[in-house]
């Protein structure tokens, strides 16, 4: 991380509701930290929200005993997320199917995941106080180099 | 974000401004089914003033296409930006869909 890192600390209940509100939070500290404006249209939102929903529907199951924390550490090049949930965790590669198979490509769920992997840099699951989902993207020029 | 229904002959259009995510698909799913059960066959998603979609929101979509098949009609979609249309490429999806450039080469195709 550079000089200019931002942090957040955001902690949302399990409600589907609350997801559109912590992407936009996260994506205005993005801004501030002048991180890629074209990654924050499309991969941030998309990836966070994957994050989000399947730690509210899976990880707590929706409990509103449980909540969702989000840390986000960002700079120009570097944007770090990490999602936490209640839950047990889950094995992120046996968890990942590939929604793009003749088999697999009519069913109505099955995507997240995918989605995450193809539009993060990096994707990780590990326990800590909870489970953690931790994304990781840098910002590249448009000629694809990491800047 | 919100969804609005316009008609324009037969089709139904549907315009999605903001996002289709997991907070919001029912509603997205709701007014399609009350749309079929008053009679409506053709279906067209206009996301021209979408800002993005998860795959809650395709996969309310892939469940919307089956159905509406199933009753004989079709769903389109039309004005992917570049960002969604990534979105539908990454997925396989623009393989299971009608995708039109605008909302009028959709309605055109039905």
């Amino acid at each position: 991380m550079g000089l200019t890192a931002l942090p957040l600390e955001l902690e949302i209940p399990s409600d589907i509701g609350c997801i559109e509100g912590a992407v936009a939070q996260v994506i205005r500290r993005c801004e501030e930290a002048a991180f890629s404006r074209h990654h924050l249209l499309f991969h941030v939102p998309v990836a966070l929200t994957e994050a989000l929903s399947n730690a509210i529907l899976r990880g707590n199951c929706e409990d509103a005993t449980k909540s969702v924390r989000v840390r986000l550490v960002v700079d120009a090049r570097l944007l770090v997320l990490e999602i936490e949930d209640d839950g047990s965790g889950f094995d992120l590669e046996a968890c990942t199917a590939d929604p793009t198979t003749p088999d697999n490509l009519g069913r109505e769920d099955g995507r997240g995941l995918f989605l995450m992997r193809r539009l993060m840099d990096r994707v990780e699951q590990f326990r800590a106080h909870g489970n953690v989902v931790r994304l990781t993207l840098r910002h590249r020029s448009s000629d694809g180099r990491a800047a | 974000m919100s969804f609005t229904v316009k008609k324009h002959a037969d089709v139904t259009i549907l315009e999605v401004e903001g996002t289709l995510i997991v907070g919001n698909r029912q509603e997205l799913k709701q007014k399609v089914l009350e749309e079929l059960e008053a009679g409506t066959r053709k279906v067209l998603v206009d996301f021209e003033h979408t800002t993005y979609i998860d795959s809650s929101g395709l996969g309310v979509l892939v469940s919307l296409a089956k159905k509406i098949r199933e009753l004989g009609g079709d769903l389109r979609l039309a004005n992917l930006n570049d960002d969604l249309q990534t979105l539908f490429e990454l997925t396989k999806l623009d393989t299971l869909f009608q995708i039109s450039e605008s909302r009028e080469r959709a309605l055109e195709s039905f």
